[in-house]
């Protein structure tokens, strides 16, 4: 969709976007905060808050202090305290308001693509024109160019070129057609071409579209098992805290700290204890964690799918396509006994501009690298007759002058020097076998002149695995991954591919089924599964899996099967995905950690604040050295409230996470939201009491 | 020698001695829990009392053997004491009211033995040996057993069985407890603990006037009293009495007795679940914390303030001259950081500070080491705590020994760490708001308010160490400290067991590099700061006001 690339940001701008640190999330702009204000009031509904125990005690609170400060006008005190506590749910309505506004953008533009449309139906081989929103599941529609899809569905009939920009954002038209693994289109895509019937297979309202909309405006949200376990904890600390408040007060009045401990500072005491930090930021959180994968043009149908990636203990990756390129490439000229490789490349590279596909490029183009061979067009030569690439003779050629040249599989060529009363030597035969042994696919190079026919020598075609991907391996190791290559391969080619590759392991002649029982043993042994696919025979693997990713251009069954989707169908995504689930959970713990050390410094501005005047040793604990009692209670407030405000930027982009291993992980994330939260309020209540005693008339 | 080199040398040779007993004892009890045989005596134990030791039960099972086991102890308890006036071999002494019956019942079932009478003037050879001593066994057995099975919670697997509890009950008390007892009982016996069914004599005092002298089974009962970490006195005076606790030898071996179990469990549950590193993990963080304390109670009582510490050498009032400054300080510690709460000097008498270093160590949930059994399921909770928090900065869901603390076991957890602070502070907050309950206080002030809050902490924690001074024989103390013990004994215990039951039934997660590594001192650390946030800040405020506001004056 266009406007999904105005919230993401420019990989640059990532924080921790360089080399390594790939996992970011969008920018945070501050004036964000300032259109998120109406909902964040609109949150402060009662029946909205309870879902969050942390935060409905402090609204509770809020109330509380409000009825008492109108009750005792004159109380600056009570006002300052009343108006600070407001502001702390204010803003933790406003860092989940900021987190989902982000969303909306997304939102609206889909809604834009979902406009009514006009579906044309095939009833009794009579078309009929009704509205999208009364098609049935088995309805058949007919589709044109310029037509827009009416909904999700499989053709049946036809091909046509499809613009799916609204959904991916990509402009490039993609080509549908019936039958195999690119037949699904969704509702709401934009046929350019041609005609095509589609069987309907979603009912309206709850097209992948719809889907799209309420996943991206949070709507759909709920509550993951690892962040409805957080909330448990952070409840029963929150009780814990109240016991603690609401019982200092008999234990205050008989110390003679009864006017000291007032409902307004005791409720105070109690919001800064509670860990409203993490409870502020936990859904924002969240909400965050799945907007990070949008940005990544990733819809997670589940906020559990997204965690689970982050405890991802295996990851199944195709050959094709993820960890090789596409394609295999020509590598080497190697001639036999009495020709020399530049002839070889010649003879490959005249045979092979007849051939348009991939590896026959690639000959070409290793060719003009190799031997500063210009790449000659087939109109250049008059007279040639061009033999062009089929899967049926396994060869492409030409013959000019007299002179017949053959590019082809090893087996086809062989045959036609045969066929031409050719011999084929003895070390062609060699360097095949040595290329096969080796994980490469060997191409025979034939002529025959004069001479007769006879193999010049042999071309190495082989899978060339994409760049970084042995470092990007190495790193999932180190995290604790095991990355198994799947490829329909023989044994002996895959082993060389997952050598070269730095993978763990490999399934090689992989069919559906070995890749489901793969799954189910690894499962056995109580790992976390993640794959991608797009086929129909992938969708039980992708079912079993813990984390299935679908690739866009997947059948509707893959993609119904999965229970993530790739809208760029990029199958290297899913290391990503797997990043972005960790960083989630990081970011959870780390807040955590920062908010429950941080009570530590409060307790040291509160405590001497309310006793001190009962027990004056008690002002030892003073060591802040807070102005006056009241700055010291206020000051602890407003760091409380303003400390949301300040995390919110990191709990929208998540904790800076590089690959690492746990120990190193944990090192870190302590010292820094451990340490860090235990120190930081220190400096901060003291700087906030500075200016508070600032103001005249207080302190 | 100084005072404090000699309570160094003192705490060394007992990290020795402990050092020395861990291996064995915690491989043999790792045997004991685990082995299929029964011996003779335990087979004729279970024909007579027509339990099954064989069947495996799962968790809410466990939980309802526990219960119904306890619940008879504590009307057999009650009625012993109810009816201690029409029994022989009562020395005369009268029954107990129903107030103080029901606290002492529901103390030593409890593994509390919180005591609001004077052992020597209220409790007969019957109730003392019949009744006590032999809560003193079974409730350190229960608790064990409940550890034992929160441990196979962590090394089994798909299943939900949790062991037998009857099997477990009888095998602890039978081959760990009562061993180790005999023995020990008869080391205190040569160094002149007494050990006889004697009645009362009347002997003059030094300075005239006369004196009651009791005998009784006093040796044996001692030994069982720290070795199961239960603290109930014979004689009202405790540990301090020199009929329990005669030389410093006897102090230092007391000392070594009421730790031995705990700290040896750790060794069982890392052979239990099959790595001995993630048992060294826990004793360390055990260890830290014990040591660590004990340094801290040096320091406070070992400072010069003023001439009458400077002559003594430290704060010496309330403590034995024959145990000194730094061994009264290694007992102190000890015994609140265990559930045990036997005493060999005043808590009360201990410098603002000291006391409440004791109260602290209470508060912590006596799990450093803390008492048989329940100390280590009470680290246990802790590390899921700290595992929960630290494992989610791993980016993973947390995992501790293979199983994933989820939803459910967070839950569990979450409910067991707010039992003690909700029971210590509600009881702790009526007391002082209510009319009367204060009265019982000796001392006005800080220290007061320290009295009524360490009677609850010890309480609800099941230690049962008194700050002294407190009169708790009020029906108001015995009653809501009587609910406080049964209530911090035995519903954490249902949280643990479901724990276990849950845990019990996962299938474990392989350990990759992206695990966190529970078994590496960083993790040690990590825990020993939870249990320290999580328990301190709870209790900051109440503890501002007694020991911090008396320790700074």
């Amino acid at each position: 969709m266009s406007t999904a690339t105005e919230t993401r940001a420019p990989h640059q701008d990532l924080p921790g976007g360089q080399p390594g640190g790939r996992v970011g999330g969008g920018l945070f702009d501050p004036r964000q905060l300032l259109t998120s204000l109406p909902e964040a009031l609109r949150k402060l509904d009662p029946r909205v808050m309870v879902k969050s125990p942390v935060m409905f005690v402090v609204l509770v609170g809020s109330v509380v202090t409000t009825a008492l400060a109108i009750a005792h006008p004159g109380d600056w005190f009570g006002w300052a305290i009343t108006a600070w506590l407001w502001l702390t749910v204010v803003f933790a309505n406003l860092a989940e308001a900021v987190a989902e506004g982000r969303g909306k953008a997304q939102a609206d533009t889909l809604r834009r693509a979902k406009t009514d449309t006009v579906a044309r139906r095939l009833a009794q081989g009579a078309e009929e024109r009704i509205p999208g929103t009364d098609l049935r599941v088995g309805d058949l529609v007919v589709c044109e160019a310029g037509d827009t899809v009416p909904g999700d569905g499989d053709v049946v009939e036809g091909v046509a070129s499809v613009d799916e920009s609204a959904i991916t954002g990509e402009s490039a038209p993609v080509i549908r057609e019936s039958g195999g693994d690119r037949s699904a289109v969704t509702g709401g895509t934009k046929v350019l071409s041609d005609r095509i019937v589609i069987r309907i297979t979603t009912r309206p309202g709850e097209t992948f579209i719809d889907r799209m909309i309420s996943l991206v405006e949070g709507a759909a949200r709920q509550k993951t098992p690892n962040e409805i376990a957080l909330n448990i904890l952070l409840a029963s600390l929150t009780i814990v805290f109240v016991l603690a408040v609401v019982t200092l007060k008999p234990f205050a009045i008989y110390a003679g700290a009864d006017r000291q401990t007032s409902m307004v500072v005791l409720t105070a005491l109690l919001v800064c204890l509670i860990p409203t930090t993490i409870g502020a930021l936990l859904s924002a959180i969240g909400i965050a964690g799945m907007d990070r994968l949008v940005q990544r043009n990733v819809l997670a149908m589940s906020g559990r799918a997204v965690e689970a990636a982050g405890d991802v203990s295996t990851l199944l990756l195709d050959k094709t396509g993820t960890i090789t390129l596409g394609n295999r490439q020509a590598a080497e000229f190697l001639p036999v006994q009495g020709t020399t490789a530049a002839e070889v490349a010649d003879a490959a590279q005249l045979s092979s501009l007849a051939d348009e596909t991939p590896e026959g490029r690639s000959v070409v183009v290793l060719a003009k690298e190799e031997y500063g061979l210009r790449e000659r067009h087939q109109g250049e030569l008059s007279g040639a007759e061009w033999i062009a690439f089929t899967a049926q003779t396994r060869m492409s050629g030409v013959d000019v002058d007299g002179r017949r040249v053959r590019k082809g599989a090893a087996g086809s060529v062989m045959a036609w020097v045969r066929e031409q009363g050719g011999r084929v030597p003895q070390d062609a035969d060699t360097l095949a076998a040595r290329i096969s042994e080796a994980g490469g696919t060997p191409l025979l190079v034939a002529v025959q002149d004069g001479g007769g026919a006879r193999v010049l020598g042999v071309v190495h075609l082989k899978d060339v695995v994409k760049e970084g991907m042995r470092e990007r391996f190495a790193e999932l190791r180190r995290m604790g991954i095991r990355t198994v290559m799947i490829t329909g391969d023989n044994p002996l080619t895959a082993r060389a591919i997952a050598d070269e590759a730095g993978v763990d392991d490999f399934l090689a002649e992989a069919t559906p089924e070995d890749k489901m029982a793969l799954i189910k043993r690894e499962q056995a042994g109580g790992k976390l599964v993640a794959m991608t696919g797009d086929g129909t025979n992938d969708a039980p693997a992708l079912a079993q899996a813990d984390v299935g990713v679908a690739m866009n251009t997947g059948t509707s069954a893959a993609k119904e099967a999965g229970n993530m989707v790739d809208l760029d169908s990029n199958p290297t995504k899913l290391i990503e995905i797997v990043e972005i689930g960790k960083q989630l959970l990081i970011t959870r713990g780390a807040l955590t950690t920062f908010s429950i050390a941080n009570d530590v410094a409060k307790y040291f501005a509160i405590i001497p604040a309310m006793f001190a005047a009962a027990y004056p040793s008690l002002d030892k604990l003073n060591i802040m050295a807070l102005s006056s009692p009241e700055s010291a209670i206020l000051s602890a407030v407003v760091f409380n409230a303003l400390i949301i405000v300040a995390l919110v930027p990191l709990a929208l982009r998540g904790v800076r996470y590089r690959p690492s291993s746990a120990d190193s992980m944990l090192r870190r994330n302590l010292g820094i939201y451990g340490l860090g939260g235990l120190i930081a309020p220190f400096i901060g209540i003291k700087i906030i009491d500075l200016l508070i005693s600032l103001i005249p008339g207080i302190g | 020698m100084g005072p404090l080199s000699a309570g160094v040398l003192q705490l060394l040779a007992l990290v020795v001695a402990l050092g020395l007993a861990y291996r064995p004892l915690g491989d043999y009890m790792a045997r004991v829990y685990s082995s299929d045989r029964h011996l003779r005596v335990e087979k004729w134990i279970y024909k007579a009392t027509g339990a099954d030791p064989d069947t495996q039960m799962r968790w809410p099972a466990y939980v309802r053997a526990v219960l119904a086991f306890s619940l008879v102890g504590v009307l057999f308890l009650y009625l012993l004491q109810r009816v201690q006036g029409h029994l022989p071999g009562s020395l005369g002494f009268a029954s107990i009211d129903p107030d103080q019956a029901f606290n002492t019942a529901a103390s030593f079932v409890a593994n509390t033995n919180w005591q609001s009478y004077y052992g020597e003037q209220a409790m007969g050879h019957v109730v003392q040996t019949g009744g006590l001593a032999v809560q003193n066994f079974v409730s350190a057995a229960v608790g064990m057993a409940v550890a034992v099975a929160l441990v196979r919670g962590f090394a089994r697997s798909r299943t939900g069985e949790l062991g037998n509890f009857w099997s477990d009950l009888v095998r602890g008390t039978v081959r760990i407890l009562l061993p180790i007892s005999v023995l020990g009982a008869l080391v205190l016996v040569a160094c002149g603990a007494i050990q006889n069914f004697a009645g009362i004599h009347e002997v003059g005092q030094f300075l005239g006037g006369p004196q009651q002298w009791n005998g009784g089974a006093v040796a044996s009962q001692e030994v069982i009293k720290e070795l199961g970490t239960n603290g109930g006195g014979y004689f009202n005076a405790n540990s301090a009495h020199p009929f329990e606790n005669p030389t410093p030898f006897t102090n230092l071996f007391e000392i070594f007795l009421i730790l031995v179990i705990p700290f040896a469990l750790t060794r069982t549950f890392g052979r239990m679940v099959g790595s001995l590193k993630q048992g060294y993990a826990i004793l360390g963080a055990m260890a830290t914390i014990w040591v660590g304390f004990i340094a801290l109670m040096w320091w406070t009582e070992f400072a010069h303030h003023g001439p009458a510490f400077q002559i003594a050498g430290g704060a010496l009032e309330g403590k034995e001259t024959r145990f000194g400054v730094g061994a009264s300080s290694i007992f102190a510690v000890s015994t609140t950081l265990t559930s045990t709460g036997a005493v060999d000097s005043f808590h009360s008498s201990f410098t603002g500070l000291g006391g409440g270093i004791t109260i602290l160590g209470m508060q912590l949930g006596e799990i450093a080491p803390g008492g048989v059994g329940s100390g280590l399921y009470g680290m246990l909770i802790m590390a899921v705590i700290a595992v929960f928090i630290a494992g989610l900065m791993v980016g993973r869901t947390p995992e501790y020994l293979g199983k994933k603390i989820g939803t459910r076991e967070i839950k569990l957890a979450a409910c067991y760490i707010l039992i003690t602070p909700a029971l210590v502070l509600v009881f702790t907050a009526f007391a002082m708001a209510l009319p009367t309950p204060p009265h019982s206080m000796t001392n006005s002030g800080a220290h007061g308010f320290s009295e009524i809050l360490y009677a609850y902490t010890s309480g609800a924690n099941n230690n049962g160490s008194a700050f002294a001074g407190l009169n708790a024989d009020t029906q108001w103390f015995n009653t809501t400290i009587g609910l406080a013990m049964l209530l911090g004994r035995f519903l954490p215990i249902v949280f643990v067991l479901a724990l276990a039951g849950s845990l019990a039934q996962q299938r474990p997660v392989p350990v990759t590099a992206g695990t966190l590594r529970t078994e590496k001192p960083l993790f040690t650390g990590m825990l020993i700061g939870t249990l320290l946030i999580v328990s301190a800040l709870t209790y900051f405020p109440a503890l501002a006001l007694g020991p911090l506001a008396e320790g700074l004056a």
